[in-house]
């Protein structure tokens, strides 16, 4: 009876000491999750946000870990699958927080998944950062979630300023489709800067046709007739390959301008030259990228054989945010509760990072105030960058 | 007043398309009492089929120097073959949906086109993807430019080919035997066949006209409207039904002059009040029409027959 109380003791007083140092070993380490969608309807954009972490990681280990308070931390990757799917993100999410105890998390991508693990963070006091979700939902009211991406409603004001100061044209038109909510919110966005720039009136002509219509001759006619000098048509790249062509048809000779939406390269594989030359603002453009933008997609290029999208550019922003917020969060105490929320308090103070897709700020909802990257289509029908601009 | 032709001129265009879409609908009518509502996915399989036929022979008779053969006979060539093609698709329809229903009640028959249209669709969805398809553009678009209206060079072969096919029609109907065979056949579907004409004859022949009609919309449409998806025949073929019914059920010539009308209605619509509410008061219009003439423009009460 005795040899088997002192054999539960010891056997206690062993699981105790060893916890004690897999406490002390947790320490030492700094586990970042990764959500992202590497499975399922989107497996390129979880493909580019991995091998942008994973590049990331092997600096990381050059420099020998980030360096925290004088002391330098190895960093640990924990890669989850959310197979594109809203509860699948919320369980990686969960799993992440509770049994990998991951110090922050950066992703999921798209809005589908970041909303509702947006949440989930945000209960368990976890920082986030999405590097890619443009829907205001993700961030708001949510202190320790944050976002790389502008918004939505701000390309509105940013491409009406672009064309203020490219062109000096006092009255635009816009065609968008009613029925759509990126469209129309970005239409209205768009109408009301304009309007505060060049005052009442100044959008000549605000003409809708609504999802699935092919011909817009009519509202086209009439954008011509009010006198526009600029058309604003912030649609998907089937609609953008018909109304640019429509429009040059029956006239049009201003430029045309649009929105993120129009980067995919379908875009100018169903336009055709009538594209060529046209603008439209976006997160980051490969073609023509300068200084450590252009040395990022040189490295992408050469490891994965592919020239990187928006994506996998975020993710590496979104993780380089990460490093300096924790660098910058004083000391890793090893409560992981008390860490997390001095790298959500870091994070929040964030001023003027310099990221390949451009500076960033944290607002204090979390969402980045960010350049917006205007993307001209050059003479081969490449996404050339032309400049950007600020808010 | 430039501006009142700029838009005519895309009217005509538009309406070519409901013109030629409404004379299948209104064809099928005539003949077999039912409406074919599977016909605007017929107008989707044609113009697949065009896309399908234009980028062989393009892939046939290039060279580095170019095309052997002028733009103009390439398009020539995809149209007929597309006709052709789409045709067997109509005949196809009536032989597996429509004629084991013949004696079945009308509602059947009807349900059997809706079903037929959703095959279609989702066939083409499961085979080539929810991708969008740019049809090439066979000829080189010329933009012209008289006295501030702006039109190009596919905007006349549109329309120019549609009244070629109508007339082709309207000759077809008024001087051949089948045409003869087909007028009869509507006139009393069971008096017909004691004479010596099948309706095993007349109705598949009704199909596959009505279908190279709509498979010819369909390549012109991908000229004009070159971004080609699985779902464009769905709206564009219950507006040509409208039409249809607009123009008096049976009627050739009134399927074909309400599709123009329809197409005025809904530029000249956009013209004067906001896009917003474009189809909102250009469908109102139609209802008050219909209203006041309930068997369209060319409709007569107590018959549908095919009339010219």
């Amino acid at each position: 009876m005795r040899k088997l109380f002192l054999i539960i003791s010891l056997s206690f007083a062993v699981i105790i000491v060893f916890s004690f140092s897999s406490c002390k070993e947790r320490k030492k380490t700094i586990k970042i999750g990764i959500n992202a969608p590497i499975t399922g309807d989107i497996p390129k954009v979880g493909e580019g946000s991995k091998f942008a972490a994973l590049m990331w990681l092997e600096d990381i280990k050059k420099a020998g870990g980030i360096e925290v308070g004088g002391t330098r931390y190895p960093v640990e990757l924990v890669i989850e699958d959310n197979e594109s799917k809203a509860e699948s993100a919320v369980k990686a999410n969960t799993k992440m927080i509770t049994q990998d105890e991951v110090l922050i998390i950066i992703g999921p991508q798209a809005s589908k998944q970041a909303v509702p693990a947006g949440g989930v963070a945000d209960n368990y006091k976890t920082p986030m950062i999405s590097p890619w979700s443009t829907n205001p939902d993700t961030t708001n009211n949510r202190p320790y979630v944050f976002r790389g991406c502008f918004l939505d409603p701000f390309q509105g004001p940013v491409v009406a300023n672009f064309i203020k100061n490219e062109f000096g044209y006092k009255k635009a038109a816009v065609l968008y489709d009613v029925a759509s909510d990126y469209p129309k919110g970005l239409a209205e966005f768009f109408k009301k800067a304009w309007e505060k720039i060049n005052g009442k009136g100044s959008v000549a002509a605000y003409e809708s046709f609504t999802t699935k219509d092919t011909d817009f001759s009519s509202q086209l006619t009439k954008i011509i007739k009010s006198g526009a000098q600029v058309l604003f048509t912030p649609q998907y790249y089937n609609e953008v390959a018909l109304i640019v062509q429509q429009a040059k048809e029956l006239g049009w000779k201003g430029p045309i301008v649009g929105s993120d939406s129009w980067g995919s390269a379908e875009t100018v594989k169903l336009c055709g030259k009538a594209c060529y030359g046209q603008f439209f603002s976006t997160h980051y453009a490969a073609a023509g990228a300068k200084g450590a933008t252009k040395e990022f997609i040189n490295r992408y290029n050469k490891k994965y054989g592919y020239v990187p999208d928006d994506v996998a550019a975020l993710t590496w922003d979104a993780l380089n945010i990460a490093k300096r917020a924790i660098e910058s969060s004083g000391n890793i105490t090893g409560n992981i509760k008390t860490d997390r929320t001095s790298v959500r308090d870091a994070l929040a103070k964030i001023k003027n990072f310099k990221g390949i897709t451009g500076d960033m700020t944290f607002t204090e909802n979390g969402d980045p105030k960010k350049c917006a990257v205007i993307v001209r289509i050059s003479n081969k029908g490449e996404y050339e960058f032309y400049k950007s601009v600020c808010p | 007043m430039t501006y009142f032709f700029q838009n005519l001129i895309n009217a005509l265009q538009w309406g070519s398309f409901y013109a030629l879409i409404a004379l299948g609908y209104s064809m099928v009518y005539g003949i077999l009492m039912l409406f074919n509502f599977a016909h605007g996915d017929v107008f989707m399989v044609g113009a697949y089929v065009g896309l399908g036929a234009a980028t062989l022979l393009l892939m046939i008779f290039s060279t580095p120097l170019g095309p052997l053969i002028p733009g103009w006979l390439l398009l020539v060539i995809t149209i007929i073959s597309a006709m052709l093609l789409t045709s067997i698709l109509g005949v196809l329809i009536e032989r597996i949906g429509y004629r084991p229903l013949r004696n079945a009640p009308r509602a059947s028959a009807a349900i059997t086109g809706l079903m037929i249209g959703i095959i279609l669709e989702t066939g083409n969805l499961s085979i080539f993807g929810a991708q969008r398809f740019s049809f090439p553009s066979l000829i080189k678009t010329e933009t012209f430019h008289v006295g501030g209206i702006f039109f190009t060079n596919k905007k006349i072969l549109i329309v120019a080919v549609s009244l070629i096919l109508m007339y082709a029609l309207h000759l077809f109907i008024k001087k051949t035997k089948w045409g003869m065979a087909m007028r009869a056949m509507s006139y009393d579907y069971l008096a017909v066949p004691l004479m010596g004409v099948s309706i095993d004859v007349v109705a598949p022949l009704t199909f596959a006209i009505g279908s190279a009609l709509a498979a010819a919309a369909g390549v012109l449409y991908g000229l004009a409207y070159p971004v080609l998806d699985p779902l464009m025949g769905v709206t564009l073929g219950w507006k040509a039904f409208v039409a249809a019914i607009l123009g008096g059920r049976g009627s050739i010539m009134g399927a074909a002059l309400a599709g123009f009308l329809l197409g005025f209605i809904e530029i000249f619509t956009a013209m004067v009040f906001p896009s917003t509410l474009r189809d909102l008061i250009a469908y109102s219009i139609i209802l008050m029409i219909l209203t006041f003439r309930p068997h369209g423009f060319f409709g007569q009460a107590h018959s549908a027959q095919l009339r010219l």
